[in-house]
């Protein structure tokens, strides 16, 4: 296999890596910031932690994993993001971690103050995630400050731009919209139809968000530096979301959940394609940006990392979909069938 | 304030929090598979309560372990954007595949086995925690083999591009063949299973004092000594070739664990040893003849090269500059870490003899017990101090120096905001953890046969 179709292929593989990332804990971001919302009494706010309990974890270990991938594939990439962020990062590990123990300590204890304290860190961590992802994605797409020894010269205010603060903005509520589709096919009864009345609001409030961010993407010329043009791939991001809006209001949750994931795929597929094959566009020197091919590990190490993929990630994939298979039924938010 | 201090601090902080937790998943994993299996095997009700009740406990300590291991997979390049880009075409393959092989199973599968008890066949059940288990220890696995390059690069495994100024792999399995990287393995996952064989000791003797659930915890006691016993040996043996190892590849470390300065043959081991205050010179100590020798080579004859000497050696190699790590640190932590490891030994064996020669339910020592879950926790704290201290001032052994490593960009102020940003959330958490550990472990196993030990639930949020 060349370098150059390594390296491709490798760009390709972090991109599904971070959109399977998007796609599984979109949901469970949109869910754990809808859980104090939506859940008036424990057993239903156990019922709504309960639809995404057994996969939450999985579902991390893809950041976990895109991370790991971008260290083996694109160390100069991995350094360069991850110093470069650093505040923004530190504050998403933060939300990660407050987020991840509260799942698991929350029922642990009776008292009201207590579950009320961790079912609130589940949702400020839940919101600091997604708000900070989207808002680090929308600095990708928009460049950074790079100079020529492949060194982030910014700070955390000059990512806090208006077209960042607008990619993370549009993120939490995509991702609200998301997980109350999400809770819609997991849930019944009371906590259902309560769950199809917020997803109509929050479509409103999403696609407001998603047409504005599309605008200022357009408007700016951040999508045409590349050297792939997005195409048709955008516009069938925008047409999934305003489908959605029509299943919403029909409350068919199986459909509105498919539209909206499709959203979310089609919009990291337009971002991943209008970057290649830039990885971090430098605002400072165009000839200064990270590309797939001054950023990228040795042949040898781009070859057994292949290897390594094509047996593994099947595999993963298998018992990862046999999982949600398994625990495919509606919870019900009655207290003699909920797990803890 | 310094950026290189204030990275190892945050280092330091962060890996050594990670590490209280890690061990205890590792170890306790497998006990709580091997108690589900009896009770899949014989129907005992008993077994059934163990896997649960030490499944509990398991879990509280998993949460911390698993969220505080994110932070290990970023700050590779938040902290160390250097290092990561000199070796990150070496380093980030066995992080990338802990990440794909290891974590994927460990995640979903205890997702599986927390779930899905009575929706998932038993069978599936009981494969879920050994997979679980396995996965905890897999990614045990590929971070030692990661860490073992950092100790000791093993030479036919990389080459130096000029060009691009970085270390670049040649060769996949002479860095996952390295047997630096298994010997800490083996020495890790068998200090897993003594963790988790001390947590049960401890918690099943603050029972049996009370003569609560005898059958349970006299039973969990009895097979927490004899794992306790077993697995201190093997810690001891993968220590000792260690330590053989280390002779060949770090003998810096060695000669500084010891706080040897002049080259002795046969060497002698130190019992205590109080050096001058500038470190440098020995003033007294109490030695034992020949034992150094036999620890580093397996014979009473060879030659330990000391510290003067190695400094030297290191001056004419890689240029003027102090390649002595801070003695103080790794010869205590090097002394508390053994001095424990054998004390968990001596007491595991004691367990045993004790348990074999009758009832041990009104023994007179069994209040004292509960004390020795502080053993592990300072053992192994203080192996993963000696071990990355030890190695100092590389970060890459003979490589790479640690202050070469360092994110330039940083600024003091950003770390120090997430130095005191992350010890504010990781002391919460240790709060909520040991507040949840000690009730759960004193409420006993049919409490854990529940949602929580408390009464019934009371609403939460607004009333309706």
């Amino acid at each position: 296999m060349s370098y150059e179709f390594l390296q491709i292929l490798w760009f390709i593989l972090i991109a599904v890596l971070w959109i399977g990332f998007f796609f599984l804990e979109g949901f469970d971001f949109g869910v754990g910031m809808l859980l104090p919302f939506l859940g008036k009494k424990d057993e239903e706010r156990r019922a709504i932690i309960n639809s995404i309990g057994s996969v939450w974890d999985g579902n991390e270990v893809w950041l976990l994993t895109a991370g790991g991938a971008t260290f083996a594939a694109f160390p100069e990439w991995y350094a360069t993001m991850f110093s470069g962020f650093y505040l923004a990062l530190f504050l998403l590990l933060i939300g990660l971690i407050i987020r991840g123990v509260s799942f698991e300590y929350r029922s642990k204890d009776a008292n009201p103050a207590w579950r009320n304290r961790f079912d609130w860190m589940i949702a400020t961590g839940s919101f600091l995630a997604a708000l900070l992802l989207g808002a680090a994605f929308a600095n990708l797409a928009r460049g950074v400050p790079i100079n020529a020894d492949k060194m982030f010269t910014g700070n955390l205010f000059t990512l806090l731009n208006p077209y960042g603060l607008l990619g993370g903005l549009t993120t939490v509520a995509i991702f609200l919209l998301h997980g109350a589709n999400f809770l819609g096919l997991k849930l019944e009864g009371e906590l259902r139809k309560r769950v199809n009345v917020f997803a109509k609001k929050l479509w409103i409030g999403a696609t407001v968000l998603y047409i504005a961010l599309g605008v200022f993407t357009y408007v700016a010329g951040f999508w045409s530096r590349g050297i792939v043009n997005p195409g048709i791939v955008p516009i069938a991001a925008v047409a999934a979301l305003l489908v959605a809006g029509y299943f919403v209001n029909r409350k068919m949750e199986g459909w509105a959940f498919i539209m909206v994931a499709l959203n979310i795929v089609l919009t990291q597929v337009t971002f991943f394609s209008m970057t290649f094959p830039n990885v971090m566009l430098s605002t400072t020197n165009p000839d200064w940006s990270l590309t797939i091919y001054n950023a990228s590990s040795s042949q040898y190490t781009l070859t057994v990392m292949s290897i390594i993929a094509l047996i593994f990630v099947p595999i993963v994939l298998a018992y990862q979909g046999w999982t949600y298979y398994m625990f495919r039924k509606r919870i019900s938010a009655d207290k003699n069938t909920l797990v803890y | 304030m310094d950026i290189v201090i204030l990275s190892r601090l945050q280092f330091a902080l962060t890996t050594i929090y990670h590490w209280l937790f890690v061990p205890l998943t590792l170890g306790l994993g497998w006990f709580v598979a091997f108690f589900q299996t009896r009770y899949y095997q014989t129907k005992d009700e008993t077994w059934h309560k163990m896997a649960k009740f030490w499944g509990k406990l398991f879990l509280i300590n998993f949460a911390i372990g698993v969220v505080t291991g994110i932070v290990q997979e970023f700050q590779f390049g938040m902290n160390w954007s250097q290092y990561s880009r000199y070796v990150g075409d070496i380093f980030g393959a066995p992080l990338a595949v802990e990440a794909l092989v290891a974590f994927f199973m460990e995640s979903t599968f205890l997702g599986i086995w927390i779930f899905g008890e009575g929706r998932v066949s038993e069978k599936v059940h009981l494969a879920s925690i050994w997979l679980a288990a396995l996965g905890s220890n897999l990614s045990a696995l590929w971070i030692l083999l990661a860490n073992g390059f950092m100790q000791a690069p093993p030479a036919n495994s990389y080459v130096f591009n000029a060009v691009k100024g970085r270390l670049e792999l040649v060769n996949f399995f002479a860095l996952i063949g390295n047997p630096k990287g298994w010997i800490f393995f083996w020495h890790t996952i068998s200090d897993g299973v003594a963790m988790a064989a001390f947590l049960i000791l401890a918690v099943s003797a603050y029972h049996i004092v009370r003569k609560q659930n005898l059958d349970f915890f006299k039973r969990s006691f009895s097979i927490a000594s004899v794992a306790g016993l077993v697995a201190g040996v093997l810690i001891f043996l993968g220590g000792h070739t260690m330590g053989q190892y280390m002779r060949e590849v770090q003998p810096m470390k060695l000669a500084a664990l010891e706080a040897m300065w002049k080259t002795e043959q046969p060497a002698s081991f130190s019992l205590l040893t109080i050096g001058d205050l500038s470190g440098k010179k020995e003033v007294w100590s109490i030695r034992i003849p020949y034992a150094m020798s036999f620890l580093s080579c397996n014979n009473f004859s060879c030659e330990v090269k000391g510290v003067d000497e190695l400094q030297a050696d290191a001056v004419q190699k890689y240029g003027p500059g102090d390649y002595v790590p801070l003695m103080v640190v790794t010869y205590w932590t090097f002394r508390i870490m053994m001095a424990f490891g054998f004390v968990m030994i001596a007491f595991s064996a004691f367990f045993v003899w004790a348990n074999m020669r009758g009832d041990i339910t009104n023994a007179k020592w069994m209040k004292w017990v509960p004390w020795v879950l502080i053993l592990p926790y300072l053992a192994n704290a203080s192996g993963w101090i000696l071990t990355e201290m030890g190695r100092q001032p590389w970060i890459v052994y003979g490589l790479l120096k640690v202050q070469d490593a360092v994110s330039p960009n940083l600024t003091p102020v950003d770390l120090l905001i997430s130095l005191i940003g992350y010890t504010a959330v990781y002391g919460s958490l240790a709060v909520a953890m040991v507040y949840l550990m000690k009730k759960y472990a004193i409420a006993g196993p049919d409490a854990a046969m529940h949602e929580s030990v408390d009464a019934a639930p009371m609403h939460v949020g607004s009333q309706d």
